[in-house]
């Protein structure tokens, strides 16, 4: 490959990691982890899901402490003990999910923590005009007295990054920024991020996102399985090296796809959609069928409507317009507990959100979704021998690591606590899974795992709807590809033949734009 | 994970209301101290006084409302819903028992068993009306159950002076409800006391409902441990979120809860109703529902720790009578309270996070040591 720059150049680094490592119990999430950031340099970290990204950013902003190594700012080594250290030092971090009050003003939020003050009451007028000042620099125009709340997504994030600069960062990092936005806003963003980058800013820059990446970055450190593995020229990659970088050798083989697909529908949604506030379609329009045996994929962008079909599909929010069908039975007007114990398993985006009750114990959790149902409970009487026998099979089939099933959730591991999620709608057979992003969040041990189940599933004939935003998993595994943008379906598309780069387009409406619906 | 370990976590979690026992009789020798006042002298006097017969029943008597108080309020906790509206609505229950209880013939034993019904429907559906202030205006329940004491409190007031009010005898200025007929009251236990060889002081009855309140415990165990409805409901409480995707219509089960609460407010008042008062008056007792928030808490919202901490509570009031005589104020027994529930939340939080800890460290140990135990026994075959 060409454009590999392992030798660093002359200047010193805005931030540099030496041999970094950092161990959960079970993972190692960080391992010998070398990097360095030259000041004024978009710089980006890429990795699939649980390749350690995240742990890394983490202990950059202080949030966590490495077992081992050295970090240094500007030359010198420095140890944070909270990210008030990294703040001190210049390191600001715009994080992935916003961390900012919606009923207070842009003003307000950019000055919450830090503000100026004289005589000891909040000096506003000072405030404004450094904000002002700010935003008139870096060319980001903010009505500073709107509430949050009022704002788009894409807005509220320039507010995380306006706050970060308020504080003084020099160096700016930035948790999978784009996964939220559209992709205008990205455009925004970019523009944003290369102006500050002209003013001398430095930026880290995580993602999983390859064309991203290479439109803003101008190095790449790539990491795979907690360590980073090189750092290349933008200029000088393509996707495609990038990609095989990430996983190693072994690129996803385009698995040999025997097909098990029967012409069976389990799952017929027609014409479906929900509105929300102020009237506004959220989904619109949805036909899908997902057939026994089939894997039928649902491909987007975050926050393009997935989030509310789900919802939809399982009861949790009324539908509009439209019908659903499982099995071939109406089940539009049923609640979600009918609808749960007809057969409809599912794996939530959330697992800690809506996938877990984390204080209570294992066997506990293996009931949720069936605690009113065979062999779960009788008549209403709840049969806890049966739990902690599916327990004990599930901890076993799915390799989840604990000690036994009396375990609270909250102890285990995120990827074990997927594999028991996963394990407990399996073992339930369902007539249809609804799996949201399955392996957000888990190590690459667990995510093979979990594919493996998803797979061996399907092909015991269970209908599984898959919706995700990684490219190689919904591809890799989808016998069926739908891409969803704005709330519609917009294209279907077959997986052995479509590439990333034209699945991404219609991810980010480039193509197939409303209207052919 | 070990037996042992899990006993020493399940252990741990428990420690916490006995801690904030022995911490509360800290502070309250302490204030005896300063008061000049011996703290071994005054809690021996307490414990000599407690331990006679009739203040052993008398402790019991006073443990039967205040267990129930605390169910009703704990029933709500299991589920994140505060209840602190136990006060109103065993009041009006009580006072609408009371007189309906009057006013309708019924065999005996029937009689009683209506009187209870309608305690606890007219408890269940006062709760109620905050119940449907959450789930269809987004009223909090702490709110609204407050607003609601004071509307119980004028209501039952009112109703009493202009609706159901005996006529007076002259030279009876006391306002009350009819009495309720011997159909309707419950028996004592005294015989049970005799039959033990027991002799009882005249005038001391063990209240009857002692049993009841046996009973509703061991249900209140059995419904929230072992039927699904108490899953959905401790679900609920541990993630509500989680609860509705698993398919428990949040809505409906607030609603619920709510009137089982209530239901169970309601028993408190009917307790003294049928056990010992037999009519609504203006000194009908006070201040039960607030303190079955505190037995509640300290009972760490189970059937079995609710009970001890209504005995011990029942104990504290009881005990407090000899201070008078042994020129010790009584109020100290209300400072062990007081202090008994700063401490038991304090005391409860620090002991879930050394459990959790622990039990973090047990995983990770056994998960870690897991391959190491896979190749010695690889070793050995």
């Amino acid at each position: 490959m060409t454009g590999v720059t392992d030798q660093e150049p002359g200047a010193t680094p805005a931030i540099e990691l030496r041999g970094i490592g950092k161990r959960f119990p079970g993972v190692v999430a960080n391992d010998d982890v070398n990097l360095a950031i030259l000041p004024g340099e978009v710089h980006a970290i890429v990795g699939e899901n649980g390749a350690g990204k995240s742990t890394l950013m983490k202990i950059l902003y202080g949030m966590q402490r490495p077992d081992e190594g050295e970090i240094r700012v500007a030359g010198e080594p420095v140890a944070f003990r909270s990210p008030k250290d990294a703040i001190a030092a210049g390191i600001g971090m715009v994080h992935q999910h916003f961390m900012l009050a919606g009923n207070l003003t842009v003003l307000e939020n950019v000055v919450l923590g830090a503000e100026p003050r004289r005589f000891g009451a909040l000096d506003w007028s000072e405030a404004r005009w450094r904000l002002d000042a700010m935003a008139r620099a870096h060319d980001t125009p903010l009505d500073p007295d709107r509430t949050v709340d009022s704002l788009s997504v894409g807005e509220k994030q320039r507010v995380e990054i306006l706050k970060v600069l308020y504080r003084g960062a020099r160096v700016l990092i930035l948790d999978e920024p784009t996964g939220v936005l559209v992709p205008q806003e990205v455009d925004a963003l970019f523009a944003t991020l290369r102006e500050l980058k002209a003013q001398g800013v430095t930026i880290a820059f995580i993602s999983h996102k390859l064309h991203e990446v290479l439109a803003i970055a101008d190095r790449v450190t790539v990491m795979r399985a907690g360590r980073t593995v090189t750092t290349v020229d933008a200029g000088s990659v393509t996707t495609g090296e990038l990609a095989e970088l990430m996983v190693g050798s072994e690129l996803p083989s385009p698995s040999t796809r025997t097909t098990h697909v029967t012409d069976v529908p389990e799952l017929e949604v027609a014409g479906l959609g929900a509105r929300g506030e102020g009237d506004r379609w959220l989904v619109e329009g949805i036909d899908l069928s997902v057939r026994r045996g089939e894997i039928a994929g649902v491909a987007g962008v975050e926050g393009n409507g997935q989030a509310e079909l789900v919802e939809l599909l399982l009861g949790l929010r009324h539908a509009d317009a439209g019908t659903i069908r499982l099995g071939g039975e109406d089940v539009t007007a049923w609640p979600t507990r009918r609808r749960r114990e007809a057969g409809m398993g599912y794996v939530p985006e959330d697992r800690h959100a809506r996938g877990l009750l984390l204080s209570a114990p294992l066997w506990e959790n293996v009931m949720l979704g069936r605690q009113g149902a065979e062999p779960f409970a009788h008549r209403g009487i709840l049969r806890p021998k049966a739990a902690r026998e599916r327990t004990r099979e599930v901890i076993e089939r799915f390799d989840v690591r604990t000690p036994g099933e009396h375990v609270a959730a909250h102890a285990l591991s995120g990827g074990n606590q997927q594999k028991l999620i996963m394990g407990r709608e399996i073992l339930g057979l369902p007539k249809l899974l609804i799996a949201a992003h399955p392996t957000r969040g888990v190590d690459v041990g667990a995510q093979a795992a979990i594919w493996e189940e998803i797979r061996n599933a399907r092909d015991a004939g269970l209908a599984v709807l898959l919706i995700s935003a990684d490219l190689d998993e919904i591809i890799g595994l989808s016998d069926r590809l739908h891409v969803m943008f704005r709330g519609r379906l917009v294209a279907e598309l077959d997986p052995d033949e479509v590439t990333p780069e034209v699945l991404g387009s219609y991810m980010t409406g480039a193509r197939g734009q409303v209207g052919a619906a | 994970m070990s037996r042992a370990r899990s006993t020493a976590i399940a252990a741990l979690r428990s420690a916490a209301p006995v801690l904030a026992v022995l911490f509360a009789l800290a502070v309250s020798s302490l204030v005896l101290l300063l008061i000049g006042e011996s703290p071994v002298g005054t809690f021996a006097a307490m414990l000599r006084y407690a331990s006679r017969l009739d203040s052993i029943v008398s402790i019991l008597n006073r443990a039967i409302p205040l267990f129930l108080a605390g169910l009703a309020v704990a029933a709500g906790f299991r589920m994140g819903l505060f209840n602190i509206g136990v006060e109103g609505q065993y009041r009006i229950s009580a006072l609408v028992a009371a007189y309906l209880g009057a006013i309708v013939t019924l065999p005996t034993g029937v009689h009683l068993v209506f009187v209870a019904l309608v305690g606890a429907v007219v408890g269940g559906l006062w709760a109620g009306v905050a119940a449907l202030l959450k789930v269809y205006r987004g009223v909090h329940e702490v709110i609204s159950t407050i607003m609601l004491n004071f509307i119980a409190t004028g209501l039952a007031a009112y109703l009493l002076a202009e609706h159901f009010r005996e006529p007076a005898v002259p030279g009876d200025l006391q306002i009350k409800t009819a009495a309720l007929p011997a159909s309707a009251m419950m028996p004592s236990l005294n015989w049970l006391l005799e039959g033990l060889g027991l002799e009882l002081r005249r005038g001391t009855h063990l209240q009857g409902f002692l049993l009841v309140a046996v009973l509703i415990g061991a249900a209140f165990w059995f419904l929230v441990a072992r039927t699904r409805f108490g899953y959905d409901l401790r679900a609920s409480g541990t993630n509500p979120l989680a609860a509705q995707a698993s398919g428990v219509d949040q809505g409906r089960m607030i609603l619920k809860v709510m009137f089982l609460s209530g239901a169970l407010a309601g028993l408190v008042g009917v307790s003294q109703l049928v056990g010992f008062f037999g009519r609504y008056t203006i000194d009908f007792p006070v201040g039960l529902g607030f303190a079955g928030i505190a037995v509640a808490l300290l009972g760490r919202n189970t059937a079995v720790g609710t009970a001890l901490a209504a005995l011990l509570f029942g104990f504290l009031d009881r005990s407090a009578q000899i201070l008078d005589l042994e020129d010790v104020p009584k109020e100290i027994t209300t400072i062990v309270q007081g202090v008994i529930i700063l401490a038991v939340v304090i005391a409860g939080e620090i002991a879930r996070r050394a459990a959790r800890t622990q039990e973090a460290v047990a995983v990770s140990q056994e998960v870690a040591g897991e391959p190491e135990a896979a190749a010695a026994g690889g070793g050995r075959a």
